[in-house]
This record gives C-alpha cells, sequence and structure tokens, in this order.
C-alpha cells in the first residue's frame, strides 16, 4: 500500500527511544507501555505517573488523528469476534509475560536482558506464524 | 515533576509511533507477513528507538545506579514464554500492539474501540485470575 518506508520508520523509533530515555533518566522508570498500563489496572500503588504517561497517549493520539490522520489508516480489518480475541491475548498475554514491544523489544533488548530476548523472539515468532497461517494457510 | 514528565513522554511516545508506522494495522501485518510481501520498515522502529535509548540507558546506569527500578527477574520462565507466545498470536490476528492500541482510541473508530476494551479486560482479567 504505502510500502517500504524506513526513514519515517526509524524516525518514529528515535523518538519512542527519547521518550523512553526520559521516563528512564527523569522517573528512573522502564517505558514499557503494558507494564505501565497494567499497573493501573491491577491496583498498584504508585498510580500518578502511569494515568500521566496514558494520558500523554492518548492526548498525543486526539492530537495526531486531526493532525495527520493518514498515520491511523486503514483501520484494523478484523471482524469483531476476532478484535475481542485478539484483544484479549494482547492485553492478557503481554501481562503474564511482563511485558510488550516497547518493554521487551525496546528497553529489554537494550538492556541486553536474557528475559527480554527470550521474550522478543517468542512473541515475533508467533506473531509471524499466525500471520503465515491466517494469510497463507487458511486464506 | 514526575507526572509532568511521564505525561510529556506518552505525548511523544505518540508520537513516535505515528510517525513510525505502529498505527496503521496492515502496515504492522505486513512486516509479520515474513512469507508474503514482507514490508520489514518496522524493523527499522525497533532499531532507532534502540539506537537511541542503549547508549543513554548504559550511561545513566553507571550515574543513576540504584535509583532506577529495573525488572527483578533474570532467567526465562515458563509464564514468560506463554504470556509473550499468546500477545504475539493476538498481534498477528489484528495488528495492534499495546501503545498503538491504546494511541489508536482516539480515532473513535469500531474496531479501534472494539480491540481496546478487549486488551484492557485481558489485563483486568489477569490481575484477578493470572497470579500463578
Amino acid at each position: 500500500m504505502h510500502g517500504f518506508t524506513p526513514i519515517s520508520s526509524a524516525l518514529g523509533g528515535a523518538l519512542i527511544g527519547l521518550a523512553s530515555a526520559l521516563l528512564l533518566l527523569f522517573n528512573g522508570r522502564v517505558a514499557g507501555v503494558s507494564g505501565i498500563v497494567g499497573g493501573l489496572t491491577s491496583g498498584h500503588a504508585d498510580r500518578g505517573w502511569r494515568a500521566a504517561f496514558l494520558a500523554g497517549l492518548l492526548v498525543g493520539g486526539f492530537v495526531l488523528v486531526s493532525m495527520m490522520p493518514a498515520a491511523f489508516l486503514p483501520s484494523a480489518r478484523a471482524s469483531w469476534p476476532l478484535l475481542v480475541v485478539g484483544g484479549l491475548l494482547v492485553g492478557y498475554g503481554t501481562r503474564m509475560g511482563s511485558g510488550c514491544t516497547s518493554g521487551h523489544g525496546v528497553c529489554g533488548l537494550s538492556r541486553l536482558s536474557s528475559r527480554s530476548l527470550a521474550a522478543t523472539l517468542t512473541f515475533m515468532g508467533t506473531g509471524f506464524a499466525t500471520v503465515y497461517v491466517v494469510r497463507h494457510l487458511l486464506a | 515533576m514526575s507526572q509532568f514528565i511521564a505525561f510529556i513522554s506518552g505525548v511523544i511516545f505518540a508520537v513516535g509511533l505515528a510517525i513510525g508506522g505502529m498505527t496503521q494495522p496492515h502496515k504492522v501485518l505486513a512486516f509479520l507477513d515474513l512469507f508474503g510481501k514482507w514490508d520489514a520498515s518496522l524493523a527499522f522502529v525497533m532499531g532507532g528507538a534502540i539506537a537511541v535509548y542503549m547508549p543513554i540507558y548504559w550511561l545513566a546506569r553507571r550515574r543513576l545506579g540504584g535509583r532506577l527500578q529495573l525488572p527483578a527477574a533474570q532467567r526465562p520462565d515458563r509464564r514468560l514464554l506463554v504470556g509473550a507466545a499468546m500477545f504475539g498470536v493476538g498481534w498477528g490476528l489484528v495488528g495492534y500492539c499495546p501503545g498503538p492500541a491504546l494511541v489508536s482510541l482516539s480515532t473513535l473508530t469500531r474496531p479501534a474501540l472494539i480491540f481496546g476494551a478487549a486488551m484492557l479486560a485481558g489485563m483486568f482479567l489477569h490481575g484477578r485470575l493470572g497470579r500463578r
């Protein structure tokens, strides 16, 4: 559709790295989205900064939707049962596995954590396998 | 102060996800489609993020040491691997991981709202049932 976008993707990645570094330098925290938000749903004591980070994501989203709507298009094409199953798996799995693409894939790999490497290889592997099954075996 | 920093970090994080292409499920699925028309772009998101974060992390560790709150666990275990495997399947089915799913709520489109609600329910469910 839009094809290969190495420059904008690397630039976006650098901003994610910068945002994560801010959280590390000023708050001493790992910028893992599932961990930050999961902490809100499971009654952690330190809710303030978690809620603030989530608010930043959402406010950022609202501004971006009006300024660069193409960045959100087209929206996910899955049917609603698939959306529900996928959402449950992503929510439950990232909490059970202590992290997602940000916490394991960016922060954890940067720390050279063996747990994060194992987790990243695993979710990438099952992600590749899932798309292979859906697009090439079932389609 | 820490809340202000966290808010700013969240905003920059959202901008990075959108510019990087992570909020376009079709692009994520094209990245995961190794055996089809593979679009490697999103590997550059991870590469760009690590290129910035990694040197800052190692400098910070030397300077700030004990003031960083880092994960305590050291070795991979079964919970980690099963959880990560489940996450990958959900990611591959729809094309949203947690950050982009939350940022995309702002589109107020049906798929983003359904997925986001289910994801938060999954997190909540784990908080209730998942502790061993």
